[in-house]
């Protein structure tokens, strides 16, 4: 198996790969074989027979079976339409705060102080968010990438098994209990970690770095989100080093090539791509996740840029902003508050639209299937 | 290998032939001692690997550890089976037995959504799909497990908002909001399954005249039931610990609310949530019958159970497929 690389249907129906997808190569034969039993009359002309195909296939595919079809090709076709009403909805309801006048806004749209319209409103969220995502994809992807090594290539066979296991379960952890034990166990514990780091750097001439003394800044919520999506970017980047052809490895071996010299001269030119997708799949769930946010960066206001990664009060990422006001909003505030919904839906489908493609791109031309 | 050729063995073996004192010297004592450099270099990138696997552990364990200690202060039968109903202040009091009703509520209908339509397009991806339409299927499914929870949340608001006013919060709204992020889970994890089961069977089955759609539900279906049953679990797994989407679509109570259709609901990821966000409880100098703690001890005994709930239905999952699945080979 080399892992779900015949990812639907579609790489492979034209294709020629061989042994999974042979199904899809019998497709045009298959109604015929099964029609001439089902149709209980002496298969005369055989299935090679000019114009009896059409026919067949037209009898076999009726009543019940049409009707299953039906259902089945609808099912897909609704799930585009949902991800295409997901937009349009947002768009209705968000639209009256793109329109409303800036004194409306002001008046009813519950902004923080000092913003004035949409657009200076929506934008240090976005900063916001893009800093605590970028944060997280430095911390995490580096670990990620060394996990995924160590269950492809590194770790005895008996427990690389283990070891996927328990990176899954870390995947199956609410958010909402990371986001409970980063704020009461770990920002704490690390401030200092972190009050130490802003003075070194306060050191270069020039630059201020502040710390807050309970750790409910950026830098924890990053870490935090960094273990969050640890698990999605090593899964990602493990099936991509798994199928690394084994000829080039054991060409590298053959070579001569110690245990690190196989990874960096077969294992990671190979998976290059799949690394970053991974990251980006690790960036499109970094930019969405909420609980964690709300939950250690509780008081910031989001209404300003600021790289003070340290210090709290500033940074505010949308999906926390969302949910920190949606409860006690109503009215023209929680049209903003979608449009600010929207606005993050389209970064993350981006995001997740172009890794994905990347995927998809890889699987047709790497020839690891 | 552009910096260290592998060096010609001849000229260093008589240095190493003293060092290791033996004679019978393999090939790969040669190669792996030969080149310090490139040893050291090894050394350090498996360390490194190592280090990496380890950083990965530290905070599951310190999590657990945490939840199961703090969880364990308040976790009885009298928290799982009392409400928050006339609980005030610090009283030592109150339990979650509203929000784990209103979790399984609500999830159940989730599942009641996303299985038939995400069985269904799973069905259509491998039995019928090929074609521009079933690419985009694909594609966009994969993109459709990227939609942040919270806009879930949001989109389920705005399409009930449209008929109900916009000040609507039902345990419904919840579970459109959880279908929306669980339905591609399942397509995903369903389309494996089906893609093993072996096409003989199918074949067998056409042979027999038996169409395609009777074959597809007698054969394909039943072959792949284990499988499915715990893909099914594990996307259940996934949403049961949502928290945004409900926070913005089902809000939240203190009383116990079996009606899906009607009111607000408390789910027990709101509910840790909540009880987190009112933080410690102001109490009077001498008050006997008031914890400061509560809140937080709810909080962490919620997160407890829904741990618990998390990790059994992983299990319960993994094991159906080990236990009921058909010995294919």
């Amino acid at each position: 198996m080399a892992g779900d690389a015949p990812r639907g249907g579609a790489p492979a129906a034209g294709s020629d790969v061989p042994p999974v997808t042979s199904w899809e190569k019998d497709e045009k034969v298959r109604p015929v074989s099964a029609s001439t039993i089902d149709a209980s009359q002496p298969p005369l002309g055989g299935p090679g027979a000019p114009g009896r195909p059409a026919r067949r296939r037209g009898s076999a595919d009726r009543g019940l079976s049409r009707l299953f079809r039906w259902a089945a090709t609808g099912s897909g076709v609704l799930l585009l339409l949902v991800l295409a009403a997901v937009a349009i909805f947002l768009l209705v309801q968000g639209w009256s705060a793109f329109t409303a006048s800036e004194a409306t806004l002001q008046s009813q749209g519950n902004l923080p102080e000092g913003v004035s319209n949409l657009a200076g409103y929506i934008g240090p969220l976005i900063f916001g968010t893009l800093v605590a995502a970028a944060l997280a994809l430095v911390m995490a992807t580096p670990v990620a990438v060394g996990i995924a090594l160590f269950v492809s290539h590194y770790a005895p066979r008996r427990i690389a098994g283990t070891v996927g296991f328990v990176i899954d379960l870390l995947a199956a952890i609410p958010s909402v209990v990371f986001g409970l034990w980063g704020a009461q166990l770990l920002a704490p514990r690390i401030a200092g970690l972190w009050s130490w780091v802003a003075s070194v750097l306060s050191a270069i001439p020039g630059v201020t770095v502040a710390a807050t003394p309970t750790g409910r800044s950026m830098a924890t919520t990053a870490l935090v989100l960094a273990i969050m999506i640890l698990p999605i970017i090593t899964a990602v980047s493990r099936e991509v080093f798994k199928q690394t052809p084994r000829l080039h490895e054991e060409a590298a071996l053959a070579l001569g090539a110690t245990r690190w010299e196989v990874v960096r001269t077969a294992v990671l030119p190979f998976g290059r791509s799949g690394i970053v997708s991974a990251a980006m799949l690790g960036l499109g769930r970094a930019l969405g996740e909420t609980m964690a946010v709300l939950m250690v960066l509780s008081t910031s206001t989001g209404a300003g840029f600021s790289f003070q990664i340290f210090d709290s009060g500033v940074l505010q990422t949308i999906a926390a902003n969302i949910a920190a006001k949606f409860p006690d909003s109503s009215g023209l505030a929680v049209n903003t508050l979608i449009a600010t919904g929207l606005a993050l839906f389209v970064i993350t489908m981006a995001v997740n639209m172009v890794a994905r493609w990347i995927v998809s791109r890889r699987h047709e031309f790497s020839g690891a299937n | 290998m552009r910096a260290t050729p592998p060096p010609p063995t001849s000229g260093a073996a008589p240095a190493l032939a003293g060092a290791l004192d033996g004679q019978e010297l393999t090939t790969r004592d040669l190669l792996s001692s030969v080149d310090k450099r490139r040893r050291r270099i090894d050394r350090t990138m498996t360390g490194l690997v190592w280090l990496a696997f380890v950083l990965a552990i530290t905070p599951l364990v310190s999590l657990l550890w945490t939840v199961l200690r703090n969880g364990l202060t308040k976790f009885n039968g009298y928290f799982l089976l009392h409400s928050m109903r006339n609980v005030s202040g610090g009283m030592d009091a109150g339990g979650a037995y509203h929000a784990i009703a209103g979790t399984l509520l609500i999830t159940l209908g989730t599942a009641v959504i996303s299985v038939p339509i995400g069985l269904l397009a799973a069905i259509y991806l491998v039995e019928y799909g090929r074609g521009p339409l079933a690419r985009a299927v694909t594609f966009f499914v994969d993109v459709m497990t990227g939609i942040p929870s919270i806009v879930a949340g949001l989109f389920s608001f705005a399409v009930f908002a449209l008929f109900f006013g916009p000040g609507v919060r039902l345990g419904i709204m919840g579970s459109v909001a959880l279908a929306l992020l669980m339905t591609p889970v399942v397509v995903r994890s369903s389309e494996e399954m089906l893609r093993l089961v072996p096409n003989e069977l199918r074949e067998a089955s056409y042979a027999l005249g038996v169409p395609k759609w009777l074959t597809i539900v007698k054969v394909v279906l039943r072959t792949s039931i284990a499988g499915l049953t715990t893909s099914v679990l594990l996307a259940v797994a996934r949403v049961i610990g949502e928290t945004a989407p409900l926070l913005i679509a089902v809000g939240s109570t203190a009383s116990i609310n079996f009606d899906l259709f009607s009111g607000r609901m408390m789910t027990l990821p709101v509910f840790i949530y909540d009880q987190y966000h009112q933080g410690p409880a102001r109490c009077a100098p001498h008050a006997t019958d008031c914890l400061v703690s509560i809140n937080l001890d709810r909080a962490w005994a919620a997160a407890l159970t829904l741990l618990l709930i998390v990790v059994i239905l992983n299990l319960v999952g993994r094991l159906v497929t080990r236990l009921f699945a058909p010995k294919l080979r």
